[in-house]
């Protein structure tokens, strides 16, 4: 039952659908992990009722594979077999390194990254794997791999973009918010937000710690819900608890 | 007054005068630039297509937004796009802006595409250059204004992106040569003002004649706030709010305009900004059940309420009783006083307390205890 409406109330929020371009970009904090988010997607990404259609590109810079094949595994979903089927591509980048003076060529680094996902999407494609979701985990190490040039990571992020609308992939995105937060213009988080269609936040609750809710979780989804009533921009708020097996998420004030 | 910014773009430029830019700029709090933007963008083209605009042509130069997502856009906003080809061209430096797509032959080259496309997109690959995009940009527009000195208009959709892969000086350049070029008719820009250092956004603004922020309606006053509150800020401020517009006149007067938006699934709304009152109830106080200010009638009928003991200053002779009457007062007077008192007092039915002092020699109302001499 818990199980049931958690899922329910994130889904809800998210409502998650690829048949149109999307990108999320999920932003947390030290305090406040929000990488559940980024396995419920990926959970959902690979088990799509038209499982055979759909696929998953994993960009790691923070956890190598096996990480998520625990994760993954406990929440009732299985990585290796999408793996040998070319389901699921994992690229495992936790030691890229972008020579210095990265910027203005177009091989090496994150260019010839862009093109190797390009080449595997374009191969998807052609298996008709149509529902195509790609994941970044995270940013922020992205950054540190390009030597700490937030325009580089930015340019690689505007050609994933370009492969969204081409493809109509889903594009999933970590950072972590307290990184800029003594930034006055912190470009490279304010420009993902401006590219977001749904942007999702876990922070601390403002009141403390508390031992049965782990965080809150704050949707802004700027994407048309059909369906939902006139709205066009909706907001959620829920608070949350990271479960062994799952993660329950609960309207405040609503759990006893 | 969105209204008289398409008027001015539409107008276009006057002979040995720069042509009228108009810089849009939203921040993170209400992101809907690119709203205002298409909406420009779409009065601009129904004008051209109606031959009341000094331009011929669009150039549109793309860099957040693919040639793809334009053509349903002004689709779906009832632009007719069968003759397109002949007053609009996207130039598109979305697609590949650095060259990294080159050296891929894929099957989803954009040639394909363009054959599809009702309007002609072509590709620019070297966005760090911008001489090169001038000179595209400039090439583009007069082949659409083809005939004789006709003069075509030129949108960028994102200022942002330009300021990122190039410089401030040769951005301002390029945008300070658009609008001074004898061809160009008119300008507009996009730009995250939030995303910028302060010089750069008033450099941008200087080269513009007209500037178009979009701002929040209720800004947050300061960061401690409750998380409920902030939430429905949150939500309030992801469906509307307040479009400045500065015009900056030939003779250097500067008028300030400012209307409401809404965004709707169909676009976006302006309105004239809701009376004063308005704003000052949904700005500054927090929403309470009762009322803290008072209607316009319900001062009036405040302000005509009688205060009892109020003097009313209607003209009578002010009577204050310190106890004794004045000598000009009769006897006689006093009777009949006092006789119609009395019979008004039954008729009426007020109470009235009527004292008289016993003498003359009696103190009105003094201090003293009247019990001082006994000895209690």
């Amino acid at each position: 039952m818990d199980h049931h409406r958690s899922s329910t109330l994130l889904d809800e929020a998210l409502a998650l659908d690829w048949t149109q371009p999307r990108v999320i970009v999920i932003e947390d904090c030290v305090e406040t992990n929000g990488a559940f988010v980024l396995h419920h997607v990926l959970k959902r990404s690979l088990a799509l009722h038209t499982s055979s259609t759909s696929a998953v590109i994993f960009l790691a810079f923070s956890q190598p594979f096996s990480h998520y094949d625990r994760i993954l595994r406990k929440l009732g979903c299985n990585l290796v077999t999408p793996k040998d089927n070319k389901r699921f591509v994992f690229f495992n980048l936790l030691t890229l390194e972008c020579p210095d003076g990265d910027e203005g060529k177009t091989s090496g680094g994150l260019p010839s990254l862009y093109r190797e996902i390009q080449k595997v999407i374009i191969a998807l494609h052609e298996e008709n794997r149509k529902s195509i979701t790609i994941m970044i985990d995270d940013i922020s190490l992205m950054e540190v791999a390009a030597n700490g040039s937030t325009n580089h990571v930015l340019d690689f992020l505007h050609y994933c973009h370009t492969l969204t609308l081409e493809f109509g992939c889903l594009l999933v995105t970590v950072n972590h918010g307290d990184i800029y937060s003594s930034m006055e213009r912190p470009a490279l988080l304010l420009q993902m937000e401006y590219l977001a269609d749904i942007l999702i936040k876990a922070e601390p609750l403002s009141t403390g710690l508390a031992t049965d809710v782990h965080g809150q979780l704050t949707v802004l989804n700027k994407g048309i819900c059909e369906g939902q009533g006139n709205s066009r921009n909706r907001t959620h708020n829920f608070h949350f608890k990271v479960k062994e097996n799952s993660v329950e998420c609960f309207y405040p004030g609503t759990r006893t | 007054m969105a209204e008289s910014i398409c008027r001015n773009l539409r107008d276009g430029a006057l002979e040995g005068e720069h042509a009228p830019a108009l810089s849009i700029k939203d921040s993170i709090a209400t992101p809907f630039g690119s709203d205002v933007f298409n909406y420009v963008l779409t009065k601009l083209s129904s004008n051209i297509l109606a031959g009341k605009s000094q331009s011929k042509g669009i150039v549109l130069v793309a860099f957040s937004r693919s040639p793809s997502f334009y053509v349903d856009f002004l689709k779906t906003n009832g632009i007719d796009l069968v003759s397109a080809k002949k007053w609009i061209s996207i130039l598109d430096c979305y697609t590949d802006p650095l060259g990294w797509k080159d050296s891929l032959k894929g099957p989803l080259d954009t040639e394909n595409f363009s054959l599809k496309d009702p309007i002609e997109a072509v590709l620019f690959r070297h966005v760090r250059n911008l001489d090169l995009l001038l000179s595209a940009i400039i090439e583009m527009g007069e082949a659409l204004a083809r005939q004789g000195k006709g003069r075509f208009s030129v949108s960028i959709d994102s200022v942002t992106e330009m300021l990122r892969h190039a410089s401030l000086s040769s951005v301002a350049n390029l945008l300070s040569k658009v609008r001074s070029h004898d061809r160009i008719s008119s300008t507009f820009w996009l730009l995250h003002s939030d995303l910028h250092e302060i010089r750069a956004i008033a450099a941008l603004e200087y080269l513009s004649s007209m500037v178009g922020s979009l701002e929040p309606m209720n800004l947050s006053l300061n960061g401690q706030r409750g998380d409920l509150e902030k939430l429905s800020l949150l939500e309030q401020n992801s469906r509307k709010g307040k479009f400045h517009v500065r015009f900056k006149r030939r003779n250097g007067r500067v008028r300030v305009m400012c209307e409401d938006f809404h965004i709707k699934q169909s676009g976006i709304n302006f309105t004239p900004v809701s009376s004063e009152e308005g704003i000052i109830n949904q700005g500054l106080l927090p929403k309470v059940q009762f009322n803290l200010q008072l209607s316009e009638k319900e001062r009036i009928d405040r302000a005509k309420v009688v205060l009892p003991f109020e003097h009313q200053g209607n003209g009578e002779p002010m009577h204050i009783y310190d106890g004794r009457r004045s000598l000009s007062e009769g006897k006689d007077e006093k009777a009949s006083v006092l006789s119609e008192n009395l019979q008004t007092n039954e008729n009426s039915g007020k109470g009235e307390i009527i004292y008289f002092r016993d003498s003359d020699d009696e103190m009105p109302d003094s201090d003293e205890d009247p019990d001082d001499d006994l000895d209690i």
